[in-house]
């Protein structure tokens, strides 16, 4: 007997639509803060004069990091993409790719961010059945332009 | 910081610099706070514990930046991370190394832009990858 597909045609119907846009901001302390829990050594992360020496108009975000989404305890929590009523309670995380653009993030940016499942897809795993989630937020800057895209792998189970 | 690198110095099959990591519990609180992670597997024991897990373990994400320092460091002032991703294959612990690796896998020319692949990954102390991935980045030529 064949196994049904755990994935339904309210789960597949989520796919692809974009999330509320969220506002990203990259200021200084983040960067360094950023930087420091990391362990980076570049002091272009730190200092002010080496990043604008090495032409930066503010500190650079170090690889990996994309501003703080603001924190507001008067609003309602939000889910990082339309989401949709899973059958499972365990969430692994099964991975994250950045890929960067023509534009440098500097502290002082503000960006805005969308998020979106791009695929949904299923695996027998030696735990049973699992759900792979792949997301995609893009960040785009404050004059429009797409500065990076996140990409990240939720494994359900 | 090393020298810079540049395009034409580098051939397929090289290895790049390691970076060896070692958190101590109180690396991965600085990190919890710089990246707004607060999950508590990454560092309460006993909440850790009460999940499954033997003790608290690193971050995925920091694993993922991890990854990032070490092509940072490598590609210098003239270079340029493009793109880099991993995934999170097996569970890496604090107070013991963490050895970040890569090798080029490849170079190309695209769109005026020199650009060079690898293949990254975190190591355990027993030498298992961890966290495997690959990285795009684009360096200088010299020319």
């Amino acid at each position: 007997m064949t196994q049904s597909s755990i994935i339904t045609d309210e789960m597949r119907a989520v796919i692809g639509q974009e999330s509320e846009p969220q506002t990203v901001e990259v200021d200084r302390t983040a960067v360094r803060m950023f930087a420091r829990g990391v362990g980076h050594t570049d002091p272009v992360h730190y200092d002010v004069e080496v990043a604008r020496r090495r032409g930066y108009r503010d500190l650079p975000c170090p690889p990996a990091f994309l501003g703080t989404p603001v924190f507001n305890p008067s609003q309602p929590p939000r889910t990082a993409y339309v989401s949709f009523k899973s059958p499972f309670k365990r969430v692994l995380n099964g991975g994250t790719e950045v890929e960067y653009f023509d534009e440098d993030i500097c502290a002082g940016d503000v960006l805005t961010s969308t998020s979106k499942i791009a695929d949904l897809s299923e695996r027998q795993g030696s735990l049973g059945p699992m759900l792979i989630i792949r997301f995609e937020t893009t960040y785009r800057n404050q004059k429009g332009k797409v500065v990076a895209i996140l990409r990240g792998t939720g494994i359900q189970y | 910081m090393a020298e810079q690198v540049y395009f034409e110095d580098i051939n397929q099959g090289d290895e790049i610099p390691k970076l060896v990591k070692n958190c101590s519990s109180q690396q991965l609180v600085m990190w919890a706070a710089g990246s707004g992670d607060f999950y508590q597997i990454h560092y309460d024991k006993d909440f850790a514990q009460s999940t499954g897990l033997k003790g608290i373990i690193v971050h995925g994400a920091l694993k993922h930046a991890f990854l990032g320092q070490l092509l940072h460091d490598w590609v210098g002032e003239k270079g340029r991370l493009k793109k880099f991703g991993c995934q999170y294959r097996g569970m890496d612990y604090p107070n013991q190394d963490l050895i970040c690796r890569g090798v080029v896998t490849g170079k190309r020319q695209e769109s005026g832009e020199n650009l060079v692949e690898l293949e990254i990954w975190t190591e355990n102390p027993e030498g298992e990858k961890t966290s495997p991935g690959k990285a795009v980045v684009a360096l200088p030529s010299r020319k």
